[in-house]
């Protein structure tokens, strides 16, 4: 497990030892999971029930489908802990929060006055994501 | 014209100043240039060969005088007093210094502007068809529909880290306008049972591979549209390939599991989409929709107009287009005098083309793919007045579709992707051809060049393309014969060995000396080629 930098959750961290999404299926009652980017996070669906913590890995910023995996699983109705770890980066941590991570754990530190101002910065979003966000379509409806 | 309100102002204003503090930490130093080029290019900034480059989207084409007025403004101050309309209704700046910007894109937000997603693996500028809301043939006016993409796309939180770029264009007629099934994703909005809704072609694409977009859905209603479009990217962001660059656009997603197979992923992914009600209602499409209802058109003008002026008859059938509305017609400003730069235009001649807007043609531009501009409300009576004012400006070539049309990309000249020229062998085709009597003999030509493989000159949709590759350090020019990216959509064929760039020139004329000879009445170059095969030009090319 990775130590999280950055928490957006009141509870405390799980202390659930995380197993790979392959060793998930074996160990299926495991309460803490990790995924790679080729996962199908689709597959955790069955078990959300269990889960606690689920982290999924950046290993580089540039490859976004742990984005879709978040929202699936958020989708889903996850509440748990949803984790990114890897190349996390200041300016996707916007992002990441609009698909539903709550946790970072990035490889190299961020600045958190950065990332705090860079979660203040958009006063308003186009789309509906897996956040509370209120999209401006339905801002115009009053 | 959509109108920002408060909600769209403080979008656009909040992303100069992140960009502006992005900026502000690569200066510094707290940021590597690795980790900067991604949020940069997210902002359309590109380093290129000389300079920054800066590409400023052009929303579905469509702009204000007071908008066009600023493009030339930013060309005044921040540039080297021009700009450059790209194929995908886009304007680029060349000679851009970094630090100015943040400045620019705070300039370009006070007229509703920006370079948001105009480059990164991200959804690019929707684009449209340049005739929309003047054409008699289409539908519906497709720019209502590409707002509402537009505003989807925006900071799409799941799609800004794609396995690629990714292309959307709508159109509303089936005269393509737009090579709209060149595009990741092309919508054709459609009427069934008297309610409009959009036919999806996915999996299109230029570049290396080539692929016509194959239709996907016949018909999503328009309260699905965004839950649809959303279960098509969410499919390719999770299963497009990103082992290799060269293959992770969706076209080869597309092409390796099937349209069928993809189809029934998408349509599997949409039914659980549509439950978490990211469509807005009917009534956001329909505030859009006022935005671009038709202009206050006077009624009972005429048709017809005096062309005892030969220059300007000639101009009138070459670049005027009929118009939806009687007494109005569609101006096509051609951007490819003989021996000029495609899609290049100066700030001066930029005002020009704002002035006449807002004085003729309420006050509406487009840029369109194939690098030109058009007024699109014109008054028949109005335009010997708006072609002298044109012809004043050098803005007045008459060679709308005629070989001398070219589109090109800038090539090596500017580009650090290029592998050769494609602006000098644009010109020198174009001079060859110079004789407007020439060209109109010829007809319908789409030449379209690109300086390699990457394809932004279109070259594989030209019906005469050519495509620039570095051949042992030598420039070469690779012919291809067939393309098209129109309602007949086309892949072009290389016609065999390359040339170097006199020889390109001259292996075009052969082609076209053929199709002289072996033309029936009526045909264009491309349906001469369709008709007999490429043997017959292969032949007068290398016999």
């Amino acid at each position: 497990m990775v130590e999280p930098q950055i928490r957006f959750r009141s509870d405390s961290p799980s202390t659930a030892p995380i197993v790979s999404f392959a060793d998930f299926a074996s160990d299926s009652n495991a309460a803490a999971v990790r995924i790679e980017p080729g996962d199908d996070a689709r597959a955790l669906i069955a078990h959300i029930g269990q889960l606690v913590l689920i982290e999924i890995a950046f290993p580089a910023f540039r490859d976004g489908r742990g984005y879709s995996s978040a929202r699936i699983l958020r989708e889903a109705g996850y509440t748990g802990e949803l984790r990114a770890t890897g190349d996390v980066l200041v300016d996707q941590v916007p992002l990441m929060r609009r698909c539903g991570f709550d946790s970072l754990a990035p490889r190299s530190p961020l600045n958190e006055a950065v990332v705090a101002a860079s979660l203040a910065r958009f006063d308003h979003v186009y789309q509906a994501a897996a956040d509370a966000s209120v999209p401006v379509w339905k801002l115009r409806r009053g | 014209m959509y109108q920002y309100d408060k909600f769209d102002q403080s979008i656009v204003d909040a992303r100069v100043e992140e960009f502006r503090d992005q900026v502000k930490r690569r200066l510094a130093g707290e940021i590597t240039e690795d980790q900067f080029k991604p949020l940069r290019l997210m902002n359309g900034l590109y380093l290129q060969l000389h300079a920054y480059m800066l590409r400023v989207a052009i929303p579905y084409g469509t702009m204000d005088s007071r908008q066009m007025r600023m493009l030339a403004h930013i060309a005044r101050k921040y540039d080297r007093d021009y700009g450059h309309f790209t194929t995908r209704q886009n304007i680029q700046y060349n000679w851009i210094k970094l630090d100015e910007t943040p400045d620019l894109l705070a300039e370009l937000a006070t007229v509703e502007m920006h370079a948001i997603q105009t480059s990164g693996n991200c959804i690019r500028n929707i684009s449209s068809d340049q005739y929309a809301g003047a054409a008699a043939d289409e539908v519906a006016d497709p720019r209502p529909w590409a707002e509402l993409l537009r505003q989807w796309s925006s900071f799409h939180p799941e799609f800004s880290y794609l396995p690629r770029k990714f292309k959307i264009a709508v159109i509303a007629s089936d005269e393509d306008r737009a090579a709209m099934r060149l595009h990741d994703i092309g919508i054709q909005l459609v009427e069934r049972d008297g309610q409009l809704g959009a036919k999806f072609f996915v999996g299109g694409g230029m570049g290396r591979t080539p692929m016509i977009a194959p239709e996907i859905r016949d018909f999503v209603p328009a309260e699905d549209l965004l839950s649809y479009t959303e279960a098509c990217l969410r499919v390719y962001n999770r299963y497009g390939r990103r082992d290799n660059m060269y293959k992770a656009r969706i076209k080869i997603l597309v092409h390796e599991i099937g349209a069928a197979e993809y189809k029934r992923q998408v349509e599997e992914e949409f039914t659980h989409v549509k439950t978490l009600g990211i469509d807005p209602p009917a009534a956001e499409l329909e505030r859009i929709s006022a935005f671009f209802a038709p202009p206050a058109f006077a009624s009972g003008l005429r048709n017809e107009v005096d062309r005892s002026d030969p220059d300007f008859a000639v101009w009138l059938d070459q670049n005027v287009k009929p118009h939806k509305q009687p007494g109005y017609a569609i101006v096509n400003i051609s951007l490819k005098p003989i021996g000029g730069i495609p899609g290049d235009a100066s700030s001066t001649q930029i005002d020009v083309m704002a002035d006449l807007a807002e004085r003729y043609s309420f006050d509406e531009l487009r840029v369109n793919h194939a690098q030109n501009i058009v007024l699109p409300h014109v008054a028949s009576r109005d335009l010997y007045a708006v072609w002298q004012a044109l012809d004043a400006a050098e803005l007045a070539s008459a060679n709308l579709d005629l070989i001398s049309d070219i589109i090109a990309c800038p090539g090596l000249d500017y580009c650090s992707l290029a592998n050769a020229r494609s602006i000098p062998v644009a010109q020198k085709i174009a001079t060859r051809f110079a004789s407007l009597e020439r060209q109109r003999d010829l007809g319908e030509l789409k030449l379209k060049i690109s300086g390699c493989i990457n394809a932004c000159g279109h070259h594989h949709a030209g019906h005469i393309g050519i495509l620039g590759v570095d051949k042992k350090g030598v420039e070469n020019y690779q012919l291809t014969l067939g393309g098209s990216g129109a309602e007949d959509v086309s892949i072009g064929k290389i016609t065999g060995p390359g040339f170097d760039e006199d020889g390109i020139v001259d292996a075009v004329e052969k082609a076209i000396e053929k199709y002289r000879a072996l033309r029936n009445h009526g045909e264009r170059f491309v349906d001469t080629y369709r008709r007999v095969g490429m043997e017959p030009f292969k032949e007068a090319i290398y016999g």
